[in-house]
């Protein structure tokens, strides 16, 4: 879990250009979206994308994104289940 | 219609963004493309924001804001932007990937920044101004258009302030493309002699240049605009100079008020040719200059001439690296009128005039 | 600046028909234009429903009078044969120099069509990098402007979904302040890869066939088109009964974020009662909305609210006519606004097709079935573009 979340870390500080963050500066419990990172709706279809690109796992309706994404351990979470079946 | 010119921002390839010089230090290119020298974004936009932003959108936010500051308005009532190719990298951006990547895999901050009003939207995002808003896109009149609408305005609620800008970019795979197509010269140039190589083409520029309007009377104002008119010339007539006569009828001048001249000549032979009854026309009357060899040709190159014309009425002075004859003028800068021409279909004139 | 406007033709080419005549018996049948992709080549295909013109390039050039269509963008095309027919409609010469007129035009995607297919072949040269100058959006505006002789003025906008709305304001305003007496305003785009992609990146496309207002809406459809009014002085209708009036429009800026609408639909209310301020009206004048209504979970949600804000328990009618055309970007304002005019001219109403239940956020419901006999006056047609570009005209009865 603490190595998906590390990467996960570095791909969404990438993907998001968050040039000023480091992976440490990113709580995996802290909300991503609103008050936490300030991360808003582009960002969050962004990555859906990601989630496609580099875990080949397709979201189909954009509200169901808001849930996997509330932290960097939800989504890390969404993703070894996926990798399950 | 008219309106004073109350603040000034301009990010161009000359180092034009700080106010407090003026062109004493002038940039010289040695290539047909000129790139426009940037402030640190830092400085002017939150790093949350800037994170995503494109170039020309950091270009126009932070010009918009320089502006905005220089005439001391925090919220203006209007929002006028002019572009010509839009958001280019953005779009090349995407498309790019949607040839790459066979339609799949996609970004879409790239696609919601690569629309045209993408500058004007941001500003008033940034600003929460709900006031009225508008993108012109109409290639080498799209700052007219733009002026125009702002004058507009102007009439219909002179109190407003109006923020007006023209915004530009190149991109390395635009001028590949244009430079295969012969748009610029080749070979070693430097933008300083543009005018002494005779060779087809001109030199490729970009920008960002942003002018706070309004009606009122203030010792803050640049200049006052009284002045607009564009010519439609699909046939290609020669009218450069029957455009002045009838502007300058209409307006109730003649030539002697014409203290000077600032002229779109860009060192393609072809197209310099279409302003020699205009420079026959003023010489020995007026003082002639030029300014697409510090700023290049491009859609909005009218924005830099008018962003000079303001200025040089601020200053009173004109700086010698913009002058093409030594008529000499003494006495106040009183009336500037700025001539363009693309393709010698479009045709547009300003009168910027001293407060 | 009390100036009138009026309308005195209007040109359409849509999903629904490619003329004026032909999208009004489309819209009298309730038949609507959305389908699958069968001109645009896409993976999408058979998965997204859209407004498509069922004609090739080649066809629309034959209608435009065009011998080279290959050499023309869609968008191009498009839009000269429906400002073409806008000014035989309208029964007005731009040459004759006792007027002065001019073009306003609108458009999102350009030549983005042919860009989008030679980019990758531009470096071969000609005839692939003949493209790179008909990319941008004022290029359609021109050649409009060239075919139909028009000279004193020519522009284009662009501003997202909103973009005609602009184009038809600016030549409005344009006429009052006696700059111009008459204009050409509207606006055109064409399907696009570009742009097809670019709404499936944000994932507000339905799979299925657009539901404006309704609880269970996915998304909107995309749409082409090109529609164009023209505008005229007072004077300059000289004895000619005009369509009807440009009684009220206005211009707003949501300035909430770059695709969103604010969840309070500020910028919706702020165009819509500017609008009515503009033509001296009251919210009790409107008889009928032409929506925005996407079928967007976002703009629905904030139009109706908006629309409730203003009209409160007194709500005209209201529908979304996208079902039929699709959402056409650039042109949906225009194309709105012959629809709308479509309703006055003929007194009906047409319906927001597919809708089946109410929002549970809204009190009001869209129109479900056609009505005419309703005294048609006034006419609020709204465009709700990216960037918080929002803009209502209204039209009315003479």
């Amino acid at each position: 879990m603490e190595e998906l979340t590390e990467k996960l870390k570095k791909e969404i500080i990438e993907v998001l250009n968050l040039e000023d963050i480091k992976p440490e500066d990113i709580d995996v419990d802290a909300p991503l979206f609103g008050d936490g990172l300030g991360l808003d709706s582009i960002d969050a279809l962004e990555l859906i994308v990601l989630l496609e690109k580099n875990y080949s796992i397709k979201i189909e309706d954009p509200k169901e994104g808001r849930k996997i994404f509330t932290s960097v351990r939800t989504m890390a979470n969404f993703i070894l289940e996926h990798q399950k079946k | 219609m008219e309106a004073f010119i109350r603040g000034i921002g301009n990010i161009s390839p000359q180092p034009t963004f700080d106010n407090s010089a003026f062109l004493e230090d002038v940039r010289e290119y040695n290539t047909a493309r000129l790139q426009s020298i940037e402030p640190d974004y830092k400085n002017y936009i939150k790093p949350i924001q800037l994170r995503r932003m494109s170039r020309l959108l950091k270009m126009g936010v932070t010009a918009a804001g320089m502006c905005l500051h220089d005439a001391e308005v925090e919220q203006p009532d209007a929002i006028i932007t002019g572009t010509g190719l839009g958001m280019m990298e953005e779009t090349e951006k995407f498309l790019n990937g949607i040839l790459d990547n066979g339609e799949k895999l996609l970004n879409p901050t790239a696609f919601i920044q690569s629309t045209h009003n993408t500058v004007g939207a941001h500003i008033a995002v940034m600003l929460g101004c709900n006031k009225y808003n508008l993108t012109y896109v109409h290639g080498p009149v799209s700052l007219e258009n733009a002026l125009l609408d702002s004058l507009m305005c102007l009439s219909e609620r002179p109190s407003d302030k109006v923020l007006l800008g023209g915004i530009e970019e190149m991109t390395e795979a635009h001028f590949i493309i244009t430079d295969s197509m012969g748009f610029w010269k080749k070979g070693p140039i430097s933008n300083l002699d543009l005018l002494k190589n005779k060779t087809p083409g001109t030199i490729a520029g970009e920008g960002a240049s942003f002018f706070l309007l309004s009606r009122e009377e203030s010792p803050q104002n640049y200049g006052q605009i009284r002045g607009l008119s564009t010519r439609f010339n699909p046939e290609n007539q020669t009218i450069a100079v029957n455009h002045i006569e009838d502007f300058l009828a209409a307006h109730k001048l003649n030539i002697a008020d014409i203290d000077l001249v600032i002229l779109g000549l860009n060192g393609d032979p072809a197209s310099d040719a279409i302003y020699e009854p205009v420079t026959g026309y003023f010489e020995g009357k007026s003082t002639m200059t030029w300014y697409k060899h510090l700023c290049g040709e491009h859609y909005l190159a009218s924005s830099f001439a008018l962003w000079l014309g303001a200025r040089i009425l601020k200053n009173q002075k004109i700086p010698g690296i913009i002058r093409l004859n030594e008529t000499p003028k003494p006495g106040k800068i009183r009336n500037i009128m700025i001539y363009n021409h693309y393709k010698n279909i479009y045709h547009s004139l300003i009168l910027v005039s001293s407060c | 600046m009390a100036e009138r406007v009026f309308v005195t033709g209007i040109g359409i080419i849509c999903a629904i028909g490619k003329n004026t005549g032909e999208t009004f018996a489309s819209l009298r049948a309730t038949r609507s234009g959305i389908s699958h992709l069968s001109i645009l080549d896409s993976i999408h295909r058979d998965t997204l429903p859209v407004g498509e013109i069922k004609l090739t390039n080649k066809e629309l050039g034959a209608l435009a009078g065009i011998s080279d269509p290959d050499m023309f963008p869609r968008t191009a095309l498009l839009g000269l044969i429906a400002a073409g027919e806008a000014v035989k409609n309208a029964g007005i010469d731009p040459k004759d120099n006792n007027f002065r007129t001019g073009v306003i035009s609108a458009s999102t995607v350009g030549g983005m069509d042919k860009t989008e297919i030679n980019y990758r072949n531009y470096h071969l040269g000609a005839p692939y990098n003949n493209f790179v100058l008909t990319h941008d959006c004022g290029d359609s505006t021109e050649k409009i402007a060239v075919r139909l002789g028009f000279r004193d003025m020519v522009s284009t906008i662009s501003t997202a979904c909103s973009s005609s709305a602009n184009s038809i304001m600016f030549g409005a305003r344009l006429i009052r302040h006696g700059l111009l007496d008459r204009v050409l305003a509207g606006g055109t785009d064409a399907m696009s890869k570009f742009t097809l992609n670019g709404f499936h990146t944000l994932m507000i496309l339905d799979k299925q066939p657009c539901r404006p207002f309704d609880k269970n809406r996915m998304g909107l459809n995309l749409g082409e088109g090109a529609a164009f009014l023209v505008l005229e002085s007072e004077k300059a209708l000289d004895g000619r009964i005009p369509l009807c009036e440009l009684s009220g429009y206005a211009n707003a800026n949501d300035a909430y974020h770059q695709t969103a609408s604010s969840p309070d639909g500020f910028g919706p209310y702020l165009s819509m009662s500017q609008a009515l301020d503009s033509g001296r009206l009251k919210p009790a004048d409107i008889q009928y909305i032409n929506a925005h209504g996407t079928g967007t979970d976002n703009n629905d949600l904030t139009e109706g609210i908006a629309i409730e804000r203003i009209f409160g328990q007194h709500i005209p009618l209201v529908s979304s006519t996208k079902p039929f055309t699709g959402h056409t970007l650039g042109a949906a304002a225009a194309v709105e606004a012959v629809i709308s005019i479509l309703s006055i001219k003929n007194q009906m109403v047409f319906p927001n097709l597919n809708f089946h239940e109410k929002m549970d956020e809204l009190h009001f419901e869209p129109l479900k079935e056609m009505i005419t006999g309703k005294n048609l006056r006034h006419v609020l047609s709204n465009s709700f573009g990216f960037g918080g570009n929002d803009s209502t005209l209204i039209f009315s009865a003479c």
